[in-house]
């Protein structure tokens, strides 16, 4: 009994992490129909603030919660306003460009900081038990903060001015302009706050994970199946999609073992794609957010 | 040179470049000598020290007059963590610079992807790696330590220390699997039981479910295999379940790229792990040897692992051999080589096994103590038993096979 509730902890802290992973670009993908190549390395940039910042003394919890999704969100302003914002509507171009940037962030961070840097952080929580098994409370509290976090968009999307205008941008962009949205300026805020949340993702995660210049490659390939998986709709597309690949990955990985855990979340990402070449929300829950 | 590799060339490093831009005119009255390694890309963090290293031991045998009256010229080729670099730029150093030898490889993987090449062209290759053992070639020298050398040390060490039933984690390709029989091998030569075997892709990063199952198996001791920057996760999450100091960790890989500096002292604090060289290596060339990597590198030396300072003790033990056939003709090298060549350095004496092509040398046990490996055993002068099993090259020279290319049973070690 213990057993399996740890066990079903972990397959929970598999899709949290997954969605926390994905969440950044999604809402950059679903909004604005841009493929953000440099994805892991924005994660990568995050993980990195926090390192630095800590190493220079800064207390890890303002660091990971404050630092991070500032830095990285005002790197994605920067990145839409002297790049992104030239290639709309080009989207192998804009392939290409971000591309090019995140071979341009690995190459800045190591060339700054070497091929790796030392740390001393470690998660600022200690483990919970459950009868006879632990498990981490910090992974428990990144599941909290992801279903926060999801929630946060939610209610964004759903109840501000901003939300409004950037749905209406996104289903009829011409329209929305025509009614006087600053097409543009909702764009911008976009990909800034699709940077922030990932500099978040990144800077939560660097407890957990190696903080290294080339980390990013690790994550971009699962995040970006996730995103196509779920499809264009930003919340219900990253939670469906999260759900789905992250419960086979646990479930296969607990079987089996994490070579077949891959493998069976990637043929679960193929059938599903082929099943429904838009994605879970191509199909189903369509109208959602 | 194309405008393409005048391109990979410079963004990999400007500095690095410029000696292959110029390679060509000062062939005739420099020695080339070559090296491949992973300078960008996720390998980096074991082929950056190496390349800082070897590039110390060229400066250090120029300045102590070069050999043979001539200075030797370093020729340094980035395979930015893809394989299909290293064949291109093995080609490249054998047909194109006429390299002497060629240093270079850093995964299992990319060695078996240049060692035939050379082979092929004849140049002198040297792999200054530990790894799984079982390279029998007569043009290959392989001074890094073999598993004989290392984990048949450190397992019982940990199995004294922590008890007798062992879990294994290993990377997923052919270092991680082998490693792992031998693992096995040593934990049941020592009378113990292995509970279990997992293998990861390279780019897992999420290890809640292994950790998991590590708690239901209930093992005494885990020892790891797993392999770069990814797998670092697995220790961080490991100390973060509460389960370090539950279950202690040995490993055969943790270190060699500096990994005890990307996880802080609660994390890492107790992991024992094995390898030829440590930075806290108590002799005078190695005091020496450090003191020079302060003042060529300054703020920006790296940390020093078996990797980095068995880079620099391959290239000398090249320059020894040279300077002792009185030409740099890779037969009479070979023969120098194979004569029971040794070199005094930082990690202690390492002489050339002729059965065999690898190493004798000191073999050191650490534990992990705030981000520095403490010595707590030393054995001096440890022959490659391992590949000594499988391979003879006194009795046939002409071979050129990686005997462990199918697992440890297929070359007829028993597990």
């Amino acid at each position: 009994m213990d057993l399996f509730a740890a066990q079903i902890l972990q397959i929970v802290y598999g899709i949290s992490n997954l969605a926390l992973i994905s969440l950044g670009l999604a809402i950059i993908f679903g909004m604005m129909r841009v493929i953000n190549l440099a994805h892991g390395e924005f994660l990568m940039l995050g993980g990195y603030t926090v390192v630095v910042a800590t190493n220079a003394g800064v207390n890890v919890w303002l660091a990971m919660l404050v630092l991070a999704p500032l830095l990285v969100g005002v790197v994605g302003v920067l990145t839409e306003r002297l790049l992104i914002r030239w290639l709309y509507g080009r989207m192998i171009d804009t392939l290409l460009a971000t591309w090019g940037l995140s071979l341009f962030f690995i190459g800045l961070v190591t060339s700054i900081f070497g091929a790796s840097t030392s740390t001393t952080i470690s998660p600022p929580l200690g483990p919970v038990r459950i009868g006879e098994y632990q498990v981490s409370g910090y992974e428990m509290f990144l599941i909290g903060v992801t279903l926060a976090l999801l929630l946060a968009v939610w209610l964004t999307l759903r109840f501000t001015k901003l939300g409004l205008v950037s749905r209406g941008a996104m289903q009829n962009a011409e329209m929305a302009s025509a009614l006087g949205v600053s097409t543009r300026r909702v764009y911008m805020i976009t990909f800034g706050l699709g940077a922030a949340v990932t500099g978040l993702a990144g800077g939560l995660l660097a407890p957990m994970t190696g903080v290294l210049p080339t980390i990013g490659a690790v994550y971009i390939a699962k995040a970006f199946i996730t995103v196509i998986s779920g499809g264009a709709a930003i919340l219900a597309g990253t939670a469906s999609a999260a759900t789905l690949l992250g419960g086979v990955n646990g479930v296969f990985t607990f079987l089996t073992g994490p070579t077949f855990g891959e493998v069976a979340m990637l043929l679960a990402a193929i059938v599903l794609l082929r099943l429904m070449p838009r994605g879970i929300t191509g199909s189903i829950f369509r109208k959602s957010l | 040179m194309t405008t393409r590799r005048r391109f990979l060339a410079g963004a990999s490093a400007a500095a690095l470049a410029t000696p292959a831009l110029t390679g060509r005119a000062f062939a005739q009255d420099r020695i080339p000598f070559a090296s491949i390694l992973d300078l960008s890309g996720g390998l980096d963090i074991y082929g950056r020290p190496m390349a800082d290293t070897t590039r110390l031991a060229i400066e250090d045998i120029n300045a102590a007059g070069g050999l043979l009256g001539r200075e030797v010229e370093l020729i340094l080729y980035d395979a930015q963590s893809s394989i299909q670099f290293y064949t291109q730029y093995a080609t490249q150093a054998a047909a194109g610079d006429r390299a002497a030898t060629v240093h270079g490889g850093i995964t299992s993987a990319s060695r078996e992807a240049i060692r035939p090449t050379l082979a092929r062209f004849e140049t002198l290759y040297f792999y200054n790696v530990q790894y799984e053992g079982g390279v029998c070639d007569y043009n290959n020298f392989n001074t890094g330590s073999t598993p004989a050398q290392t984990v048949a040390k450190v397992v019982p060490h940990v199995m004294n220390k922590w008890g007798k039933k062992v879990y294994i984690v290993a990377a997923d390709y052919n270092y991680g699997q082998i490693t792992a029989q031998w693992m096995q091998k040593f934990v049941k030569d020592n009378g113990g039981e292995t509970l279990a075997v997992e293998f990861f892709p390279l780019d897992v990063t999420n290890f809640g479910p292994t950790i998991q199952k590590i708690q239901q198996a209930k093992p005494d001791l885990v020892i790891s295999a797993l392999v770069g920057g990814a797998h670092v996760s697995f220790y961080r999450q490991y100390a973060a379940a509460g389960m370090k100091n539950e279950i202690p960790i040995a490993s055969t890989t943790f270190g060699v790229g500096n990994e005890h500096k990307l996880i802080s002292p609660e994390e890492g604090d107790g992991m024992i792990c094995s390898y030829g060289y440590f930075e806290m290596v108590d002799n005078p060339r190695n005091a020496a040897f450090k003191a020079r990597m302060q003042e060529r590198y300054g703020a920006d030396a790296p940390a020093l692992n078996e990797l980095a300072v068995r880079s620099y003790e391959g290239a000398m033990l090249w320059a020894e051999a040279v300077k002792a056939a009185g030409t740099t003709d890779r037969l009479p090298v070979i023969e120098a080589l194979r004569a029971g060549l040794s070199y005094d350095g930082p990690s202690g004496t390492v002489t050339i096994d002729p059965q065999t092509h690898h190493a004798s040398m000191n073999v050191y046990i650490g534990e992990l103590e705030n981000q520095d490996f403490r010595i707590l055993e030393s054995f001096e002068n440890q022959p490659p038993a391992d590949t000594q099993l499988v391979c003879d090259l006194n009795a046939n020279p002409n071979q050129n096979v990686f005997k462990f290319e199918n697992g440890l049973e297929a070359a007829g070690i028993e597990l």
